[in-house]
């Protein structure tokens, strides 16, 4: 039987125009943040001055360092981890067919911090100046631990998935008892560790997006990016695994390996964002709930969507952290929590359509 | 032949599920499988399209070596509807639209859309093309399912229990399409069922499941009451009503009396 006697209704032209909207100003909204977040901290900067140093015009060599060289890489720091966050939290959420998908659900944040937590009692890598100021002494080697740990822990899972069927449950079992093993593991280092060195652990676990400098942006966007076009091209396939299982094989969807690969790369994305700046939590958790609730569950839309607005709320989070107990400095991941968690708990609150 | 199967046989957890199922399905036609809970009528469905991989057996589409086939391939040659649709946060259109995957490059093309407005007129769902599906009732999603898979244009359908959520008008309305889709298009469709009458009156061919095993493959007018009480264990009755088979159960432990006005 054929089919040819339709026309695309004029209704669902507008709705697809809708969600096109929304991530259009999402963006616009991004932009408008991003240089709020140049103009904005303990020294003022004029937005015209933020406009003309972007555009590459001459402006005082004051603004100039301030601009470019101490606020520009944080907050394109933001940009990235917030897009990567919310977009593997959505990819995690489709691929386990789960709400609470998301690196924490997994456990790759608590193998992130087993690492660090590792890496500065090996390498007693945590010491206290003369301010009390508590600092990491090897980031790099900090960095490289938790990260391997981090993509250890995603490996593991995966390869229990792949023994198992790669089933959501059995990622998501794998997962919260891989979270257990690394908080235990995490617990047994802290109780051995000195007050350095515990205060280095704790001070590793505070997300912040002041810790990447250029060549660490660049590692992120090099991994965050090809990532992002892989979901981005995937993003109708993720639709078919939310229709069922037996549905998504059935319209010729190998789920086992979209599954395996959505899981991998989505692990890898949040494990390169966790090592270089810590544990920022929420955004990959609340990002995408928040946006299904705005736009719906078609990943074609849901996708960008939740990496714009990840970008957009931890550059606003960020630019706010810095602002509000001026002159120091919140870790932003404490603002994420307070912001995210009550945003999560109204959304569970309004219904469950969220999830 | 559309479909051939031969000596196939599945078993989960070395469990055996099915065993020795054989029959050959034509252009044109609607074969229910009926038979008691537990007779793996889903899990031939399943067979059917790899979902499930059958132990051993054979299965031919249009000549073609399933088993051997490519999901995709698969997908554009057979459409399944399962018995439990999912009701994810996607419009009714959407949800339709998924239907065009196997055919679709990496854009959803104007034409996928104009076929997927066409399968809603067709099953008169064009009121809810925006509704999201956790908003509508089963029935309904029973619908959407229905009209995925004919999207999918494929030569064989495959339906676990299509009807089982619908309304005596939407029974009707969905398996006369079914009829309609099937008659002249050279498609094929098979459907697992338990609503014997309704099996009857819209089937050409009817397959009795039983232990695993098929008892019988019968035209639907030749289904004698021997032949379901040796299926369902429960002694019947079976009248002609427009020349249709109606099967009447025979058990008069629950019966309740009705009494004629």
């Amino acid at each position: 039987m054929h089919f040819n006697d339709g026309e695309v209704p004029i209704a669902y032209e507008r709705y697809l125009a809708s969600k096109r909207l929304v991530i259009i100003v999402t963006t616009l909204l991004m932009a408008l943040a991003f240089m709020t977040a140049l103009s904005l901290g303990a020294a003022q900067v004029p937005l015209s001055e933020v406009i003309k140093s972007l555009l590459g015009m001459e402006v005082s060599s004051r603004h100039q360092i301030i601009v470019n060289s101490i606020r520009m890489p944080q907050a394109v720091t933001a940009m990235v981890a917030g897009a990567g966050l919310a977009l593997s939290g959505a990819v995690m959420q489709a691929i386990l067919r789960n709400p609470l998908g998301s690196p924490f659900t997994l456990g790759i944040s608590h193998a992130a911090a087993f690492g660090a937590a590792l890496s500065v009692m090996i390498l007693g890598g945590g010491t206290m100046s003369s301010t009390g100021a508590i600092t990491i002494t090897s980031p790099m080697l900090t960095t490289m631990a938790a990260f391997t740990c981090a993509v250890l822990a995603a490996g593991l899972i995966i390869a229990i998935s792949r023994r198992s069927g790669a089933t959501p449950e059995v990622m998501i079992l794998s997962g919260v008892a891989l979270a257990a093993l690394c908080t235990a593991g995490t617990m047994f280092l802290q109780f051995f560790a000195d007050d350095v060195q515990l205060a280095a652990m704790v001070f590793w676990t505070f997300g912040d997006t002041a810790r990447a400098s250029w060549p660490e942006i660049t590692l992120l966007c090099a991994i965050t990016g090809p990532a992002a076009l892989y979901f981005l091209a995937n993003a109708w396939r993720y639709n078919t695994i939310e229709a069922g299982e037996e549905t998504a094989l059935a319209l010729g969807i190998n789920t086992r390996r979209l599954r395996l690969v959505g899981m991998l790369l989505s692990s890898l994305v949040t494990a390169v964002i966790i090592a270089f700046l810590g544990i920022i939590g929420f955004i990959g958790l609340v990002v995408p709930h928040l946006m299904r609730r705005l736009i719906g569950g078609d990943h074609r839309f849901l996708l960008p969507a939740s990496m714009m607005s990840g970008s957009l709320l931890l550059l606003g989070a960020d630019t706010a952290a810095r602002l509000i107990l001026a002159p120091n400095v919140l870790p932003v991941s404490v603002l994420t929590a307070f912001l995210g968690a009550p945003v999560f708990l109204y959304l569970i609150i309004r219904g469950r359509s969220c999830c | 032949m559309l479909l051939s199967i031969d000596k196939l046989n599945f078993s989960y957890n070395s469990r055996p599920i099915l065993s020795g199922i054989t029959f050959s399905v034509r252009p044109g036609q609607l074969v229910a499988i009926l038979g008691p809970n537990g007779a793996g009528k889903t899990t031939l469905l399943k067979c059917i399209n790899t979902i499930h991989q059958a132990g051993e057996g054979t299965i031919f589409l249009d000549g073609n070596d399933v088993l051997s086939m490519g999901r995709e391939h698969i997908a554009r040659a057979m459409g399944y509807v399962s018995q439990k649709t999912e009701a994810p946060r996607l419009t009714v259109f959407d949800a339709v639209l998924l239907g065009r995957t196997p055919h679709m490059g990496w854009q959803v093309s104007r034409n996928d859309m104009k076929m997927v407005d066409a399968a809603l007129h067709r099953l008169e769902l064009q009121d809810l093309a925006l509704r999201y599906l956790d908003e509508l009732s089963g029935g309904e999603l029973q619908k959407v399912a229905v009209a995925r898979a004919l999207v999918q244009e494929p030569r064989l359908l495959l339906l676990d229990e299509p009807t089982s959520s619908l309304d005596l008008k939407n029974q009707v309305a969905i398996l006369s399409l079914l009829r309609q889709v099937v008659d002249g298009h050279g498609m094929a469709a098979v459907m697992s069922m338990h609503d014997l009458n309704t099996a009857f009156r819209f089937a050409d061919t009817v397959i009795f499941l039983k232990n695993r095993c098929i008892h019988a493959v019968v035209p639907c007018c030749s289904v004698t009451a021997t032949m379901v009480e040796e299926v369902y264990g429960l002694p019947v009755e079976i009248h002609h009503i427009n020349s249709y088979p109606v099967v009447i159960p025979l058990d008069r432990t629950e019966e309740k009396s009705c009494p004629v006005q």
